[in-house]
């Protein structure tokens, strides 16, 4: 997911080309205050006319707290955006706040239903409630991380390790999993170190996120690599799925493959492994079927 | 005892039996840098000569002086492959009776070698000349002062040129050898204190674009070549000095490597990033028209491998063993591509000029594959058409085109289309390309272009290509 | 006023003015002076304001940019808002 901020129209236009899977465009910290207006009126405008083509569309809004909230969903919605992601979540009662001010502008307009949610959390008490934060709307798509205000709120600062995120990350993976959504790691903000942001990456993968946010259009490839099942990989899970499916047919439970039992968790990643190389565009839509 | 021919500029024209009406010439090896130009017209100007022609191979920004000279009746003509800044909107304004004659660098070095560019005297400045007229775009004296590489535009003219004058700020011993203007070409040599600016003539060597768009379209300009079939050992290839074109060798390399494919030759335009994969092994030769940074500059003086040669060597359309005819691939920019691959290189979306046609007629005639890589926008401006603003360089030259949103394959060049599909790149056809810019930008206005005509644009073969007319504001 | 001088988009400034009076400079004015002027003109009129005197310097702005800041602008001038409170 690639962060553009919501007061430049130039990066607005054409951010698309390069690919990313979404873009957010921020009204909310990229923004000054002085600036909120015009920034909620560029979003707004840019959503209803420039082709994004198949890109998620999702927009940071200012928490309803603050005198920006309310209008940003209501430009946000009345643009069709397709996630709102809402920053700082930290209790489910906040989400049901926004889900509340989102359906009165959906009503009004009429296309109920239509918009879904993304919570960022970004403080201790936010990952204590994220199971909750998760399961708090059926609109609730995804949870993610943002680093930079949560290892403030816990009193220490950021290190190349990450260390400080180690129990945010976990609980927020798990929260997700357990609510059945999906999960997002932070960004990553040194553009000249692609060596570490691949660690932090393949980190991040092996923890168990669904994908991270980026800054800019050179993080793309790398965030894809790492993503991206290797053809030995994709390989290996097509012959589990081909001997799960030939089982199946032949009515047996267990099967075997290369001598090894093949039991449910592993067809399970095998189908995702598939699923990944799909979306990655690798291999076609047919055989996921 | 003999008549030396050092001697002061005001000496070497009236030597030169230079008249009102007649053709002087000059290269534009010093590029935003040079001096020349403008001190020889400054001096032929207060020298009181009128009606001249000025057949440059190329102005630049730096010759907006030219202005004064044309409106005092002092220059009435002019022959170049590109104009710039003040002086390119100037001449878009009308301010010549006679049209400005456009010409590629291989167009020019065919019409010089035929005689139907005629020049009288040229004046051609050297980074290096011994008394007797031997001269280099190096020096390897201790102080150089202005090097530039290869001669090449330079070439034509000392040979072919009634009249020639070199003027060079650096004096050295003779014999200033191995040379690339040869004294028995030459008539006189002036010495001057400075023949260009060494900040603007040559920069260090070029850093790689951190643009992402640069980046994106590199990435697939390189995807391009390495599927296309024409990518095997002992391929070669040209590419010009935009963001895009540079950083795609980077990706070619990586691939040259892993293949371990190696180039025979690279042909241009040379830049210290051709010269450092030559340096690594993995371009054969390099052939040089002209050389684009210190680095390219100090390896022609330096490697026998790497070859200065004139414009008609490099791209005359006229001579089959000029070099254009055996290279491969050729990387190429664009102000404008329409429907029908036509390209546009010389005039801007607004009406002005403000390019050069440079080599591009030349390789994309010549060149197996000829790819165009430019973003689809620039801001406003669309970079692919329904018609080109002018036409440079027919759509028959131009096999692919790559952008942002796509890349175009030309329909008569179904075997590479097939290629890069197979390859899963995204091939488009162009006029979504055209149509894709029109969503985004809106339909512009037809421009307020007048009667006068203010440019003629040649072909290769002398032929007229397209006119370009005045811009009314 | 609203808008920077950024490439891509266009600084509007609104002030009291009879009728409509549209200052435009923009790096594409043969292009595209005309219908940047009718989006200006569109953009006020929507918004009921058919009395201003508008100074847009332009750099190559996309209309759903004009738009925005036009609005942005027209806001700003008057002090009502086009969301609800």
């Amino acid at each position: 997911m690639m962060f553009v901020p919501g007061n430049n129209p130039g990066m607005m236009a054409d951010a698309h080309i390069y690919g990313p899977d979404s873009i957010m465009l921020d009204l909310e910290d990229s923004v000054t205050m002085a600036e909120k207006d015009a920034a909620r009126l560029l979003v707004y405008n840019a959503l209803k006319s420039i082709d994004y083509g198949s890109t998620e569309m999702v927009v940071r809004i200012n928490p309803l707290s603050t005198p920006y909230g309310k209008k940003d969903v209501e430009a946000v919605v009345k643009a069709g955006v397709d996630v709102i992601r809402m920053p700082k979540t930290e209790t489910a009662d906040e989400v049901r706040e926004l889900e509340a001010e989102i359906l009165k502008v959906e009503t009004e307009i009429g296309r109920v239903g239509e918009t879904r949610i993304m919570a960022a959390i970004e403080s201790a008490l936010g990952v204590v409630n994220a199971y909750a934060i998760a399961t708090a709307s059926r609109r609730m798509m995804g949870i993610a991380l943002g680093a930079e205000d949560y290892s403030a709120n816990l009193k220490t600062n950021r290190t190349p390790g990450g260390a400080e995120l180690l129990l945010a990350r976990e609980q927020i993976v798990v929260a997700a999993r357990a609510a059945g959504i999906a999960c997002f790691d932070t960004v990553y903000s040194n553009l000249d170190d692609m060596e570490s942001f691949r660690h932090e990456v393949e980190l991040i993968k092996t923890l168990g996120f669904d994908g991270k946010s980026i800054i800019n259009p050179r993080q793309i490839e790398v965030v894809n690599s790492v993503f991206t099942p290797t053809e030995k990989e994709i390989n290996k899970a097509r012959t589990i799925v081909a001997a799960i499916k030939e089982a199946q047919a032949k009515g047996s439970g267990v099967i075997a493959v290369n001598g090894k039992m093949v039991d449910r968790p592993v067809v399970i990643r095998a189908e995702r492994t598939i699923a990944l190389a799909v979306a990655a565009g690798v291999i076609s839509e047919e055989e996921m079927l | 005892m003999r008549r030396t021919k050092l001697v002061s500029l005001e000496e070497a024209i009236k030597r030169s039996g230079l008249q009102d009406g007649m053709t002087i010439s000059f290269h534009h090896h010093f590029r935003g840098g040079d001096k020349v130009v403008n001190m020889v017209v400054d001096k032929l100007a207060r020298m009181g000569f009128k009606d001249l022609k000025l057949a440059a191979s190329s102005l630049s920004d730096v010759h907006a002086p030219l202005i004064e000279h044309i409106k005092n009746g002092v220059i009435t003509g002019i022959s170049t492959s590109g104009l710039r800044g003040a002086l390119a909107d100037a001449v878009s304004h009308g301010l010549m009776s006679e049209p400005v004659v456009f010409r590629s660098h291989g167009g020019r070095g065919s019409a010089i070698a035929s005689g139907e560019l005629k020049i009288d005297v040229a004046f051609l400045g050297a980074s290096s000349s011994d008394e007797l007229g031997n001269a280099c775009g190096y020096s390897r004296s201790e102080n150089p002062k202005s090097i530039c590489g290869s001669l090449g535009y330079a070439l034509p003219d000392a040979r072919y040129a009634s009249h020639v004058v070199v003027i060079t700020d650096d004096l050295v011993a003779y014999p200033n050898m191995p040379m690339s203007i040869s004294a028995a070409d030459v008539e006189s040599v002036v010495v001057v204190d400075s023949v260009g600016d060494s900040t603007k003539i040559a920069a260090g060597a070029i850093r790689d674009s951190k643009n992402p768009r640069d980046i994106l379209l590199a990435k697939q300009a390189a995807q391009v070549i390495i599927n296309s079939g024409l990518f095997v050992d002992g391929f070669s290839i040209q590419t010009g000095t935009g963001g895009a074109s540079l950083a795609a060798v980077k990706y070619i390399r990586e691939e040259m490597i892993n293949r371990g494919i190696k180039a025979s030759f690279a042909l241009g335009g040379i830049t210290a990033h051709m010269v450092k994969l030559h340096e690594e092994g993995l371009i054969g030769k390099l052939i040089d028209v002209q050389s684009f940074d210190k680095v390219a500059a100090e390896s022609i003086k330096n490697d026998p491998d790497h070859q200065e040669v004139s414009a008609v060597e490099y791209a005359s359309g006229q001579h089959l063993g000029s070099a254009t005819h055996a290279l491969d691939i050729v990387i190429l920019s664009a102000l404008e591509v329409d429907t029908d691959f036509n390209v546009n290189v010389l005039v801007g979306s607004d009406g002005i000029i403000r390019g050069a046609i440079g080599g591009h007629q030349d390789t994309a005639a010549d060149a197996s594959l000829s790819i165009i890589v430019c973003p689809l926008l620039r801001g406003r401006i669309p970079c692919v058409v329904p018609k080109v603003t002018t036409l440079i360089t027919p759509g028959k030259s131009v096999d692919v085109v790559v952008t942002e949103y796509g890349i175009s394959v030309n329909p008569d060049r179904p075997e590479i289309k097939q290629r890069l599909e197979a390859a899963c790149l995204n091939i488009v056809d162009i006029k979504y390309l055209s149509q894709k810019a029109t969503s985004i930008i809106g339909t512009p206005d037809p421009l307020p272009f007048g009667d006068k005509v203010v440019g003629i644009v040649m072909n290769r073969d002398g032929s007229v290509l397209d006119k370009i007319y005045n811009i009314q504001d | 006023m609203a808008g920077t001088l950024e490439s891509g988009d266009i600084m509007i400034t609104i002030d009291p003015g009879e009728g409509l009076q549209i200052d435009l400079q923009s790096s594409v004015e043969a292009q595209f002076g005309r219908q940047i002027r009718a989006v200006i003109k569109e953009t006020l009129e929507g918004l009921g304001i058919h009395d201003a005197y508008v100074q847009a310097v332009d750099k190559g702005a996309l209309d759903c940019t004009i738009r925005a800041r036009v609005t942005a602008a027209a806001v700003r001038a008057s002090g009502k808002d086009v969301w609800k409170d």
